[in-house]
């Protein structure tokens, strides 16, 4: 566990002490600012009218709004994790300082789960500050806040089988955008899976829907916490980090 | 201390190491020579547990590397071919770090972060980012990681590539103070600096052990022939010929400063002292008969000694007595 931590603080001071971090974290809270307001004038502008047409008592702000928003973050998240993760094998293999680790007295999961555990710190601090738009949102409207905190659950969880997704596909290469890219094409394959699932007969249209990504994610945006989602999220976060670890053994063995 | 006992890896069809067995004492340091690609390398890699050999086992302070890793990397240091340093993290916090992954204690790692630091001398980078260290620098940061835990085994990977003469000998001295409490196993090709730094010495070439021994025995034993230097002051004589003719010798060369050739090639010196290399046949002692075959003739026996090889000539011997046997493959 001393170990895991030791490695996982080394992780976080490295993605801090590059620019990649504040690029990813400013860039994040810019484009969840955006959508944030986009969808905050939307939502403004159909009050208005429903106010005018004497729609029964208002808007629901979480369902036209925060649904949509905490969608269109898991979009943006899609493109952000692969920057998060492709350099957390490959970097160490490219410049030798995996030769540390690995003859260091740590196991390899002590090593996995450390170097997941630094880049599921980063992807928390990302989340942290988009928070500031919810303050806003309480500031100025009354939303529920159990949907906005199942979201934000469910962005985690979601983020997490990104990370470790990543996280196998980086301790396969040396390369770094060998890795970025595949974990990209990976990440995009996860969420479009369901896609033909609309024109298949329904057992293989339930497969693929159970299969997708972000299918368990919608859920979690309405404000429902569903243990087939959550259970679905942890076997495959546990699933892609036993999988890093049978990789880094095997490479391990082929030298 | 180490132990080391028919270790073969195998890459695919490549194998880098065949059947390499060899002992280390406690205290000891043990040089690791041949030439690049020779297997050095795998062998280093796999005694620190990196990588597992194909077959064969390997004990390291008591633990074998495979089936009680943490146990064995727990007491051994590492100094890999490139110093595995972090570019963004500092000197000191990159110790710092390294002495937390090697288990030493949260109270003593301040402390041993300095001791290591001054005893490689790179206290004055401390705060330097190890991305912008010199070549020197790096080299010596990655002494120090491997020094962090005070290991009873140090596997060094050239552990002075990259460094300048002065930063050598700082270097050798460093690892010689080791020796006694640390067991050291260090790998060059740098010949010399075998001589210097070792007490033994294994010959390793194309993944095989070709010698074992101390660098003084290894010169002495694998010279072969006995050689003679023979200085003598016999101008216009034909030198060459009278020393041939003592028993037991078996070749004469001229051996002046611009290094040895044959000699028959060579003319006859008009005047002052003339120099030969003479090899007899082994076990024979043809001193006396030598300086009688000279003094006898009224020439002057300026020089008589025994020719040693130097280090670097007995490695050129051993990996070269290879390749006859090696041909027949290719």
């Amino acid at each position: 566990m001393r170990n895991t931590l030791a490695i996982a603080d080394k992780e976080v001071r490295s993605y801090f002490a590059s620019p990649i971090a504040y690029i990813i974290i400013g860039l994040f809270a810019l484009l969840f600012g955006f959508f944030f307001y986009v969808y905050l004038m939307a939502f403004n502008q159909q009050s208005q009218q429903m106010m005018q047409f004497g729609g029964g008592g208002g808007a629901n702000i979480n369902q036209m709004m925060i649904r949509g928003l905490f969608q269109n973050a898991a979009v943006i998240i899609l493109f952000v994790m692969p920057m998060i993760t492709m350099r957390t094998y490959s970097e160490e293999k490219r410049s030798g300082t995996i030769e540390l680790l690995l003859t260091s007295p740590v196991s390899d999961l002590e090593i996995i789960l450390g170097k997941y555990l630094g880049a599921l710190t980063l992807y928390a601090t990302m989340l942290l500050v988009t928070m500031i738009y919810m303050g806003i949102l309480f500031k100025i409207g009354q939303p529920e806040w159990r949907p906005i905190a199942t979201g934000y659950l469910g962005l985690l969880l979601m983020g997490g089988c990104f990370l470790s997704a990543g996280l196998l596909i980086s301790s396969l290469t040396k390369n770094q955008i060998v890795a970025g890219f595949l974990t990209f094409a990976t990440f995009l394959m996860l969420w479009i899976i369901n896609w033909p699932g609309e024109y298949s007969g329904p057992t293989t249209r339930d497969l693929l829907n159970y299969l997708s990504i972000t299918q368990h994610f919608d859920d979690f945006a309405r404000g429902v916490i569903d243990t087939k989602d959550v259970a679905y999220y942890l076997s495959f976060i546990t699933f892609g980090l036993f999988l890093t670890a049978k990789s880094v053994d095997s490479e391990r063995w082929r030298g | 201390m180490i132990e080391v006992q028919h270790i073969t890896k195998r890459y695919g069809r490549v194998t880098a190491v065949d059947d390499v067995s060899f002992r280390v004492e406690k205290g000891e340091i043990l040089g690791f020579l041949g030439p690049n690609g020779a297997g050095k390398t795998t062998t280093m890699r796999i005694l620190t547990g990196y990588m597992p050999p194909s077959e064969g086992r390997a004990v390291v302070a008591g633990f074998d590397v495979f089936d009680h890793p943490i146990d064995a990397k727990r007491r051994t240091g590492y100094l890999p071919e490139t110093p595995p340093l972090y570019p963004d993290m500092s000197v000191r916090e990159y110790l710092d770090f390294v002495a937390k992954i090697k288990g030493v204690a949260p109270r003593d790692r301040k402390q041993r972060v300095t001791t290591v630091m001054e005893r490689t001398r790179v206290a004055d980078m401390a705060n330097r980012h190890c991305g912008k260290l010199s070549k020197g620098y790096r080299q010596r940061v990655g002494l120090a990681q491997a020094l962090i835990h005070n290991p009873e085994v140090l596997i060094l990977d050239e552990p002075t590539a990259g460094l300048d003469p002065k930063q050598i000998i700082e270097t050798r001295d460093l690892i010689r103070s080791l020796a006694g409490d640390h067991t050291v196993v260090l790998s060059t090709h740098i010949l010399p600096e075998v001589a210097q730094t070792c007490q033994r010495v294994v010959i390793i070439n194309k993944g095989r052990v070709v010698a074992v021994d101390t660098p003084d025995n290894l010169t002495a034993r694998l010279k072969g022939a006995a050689t003679m230097y023979v200085q003598i002051d016999a101008a216009g004589a034909d030198a060459a010929a009278a020393l041939s003719a003592v028993p037991g010798v078996t070749r004469v060369a001229s051996a002046d400063q611009r290094g040895v050739m044959a000699a028959d090639t060579v003319p006859l010196a008009a005047t002052g002292p003339v120099a030969f290399e003479v090899e007899s046949e082994p076990e024979v002692d043809v001193r006396r008969d030598l300086a009688r075959a000279v003094v006898t003739r009224g020439w002057g026996l300026l020089e008589l000694r025994p020719v040693r090889m130097s280090l670097e000539d007995v490695f050129l011997q051993v990996t070269t007595e290879e390749r006859p046997e090696e041909a027949p493959h290719a």
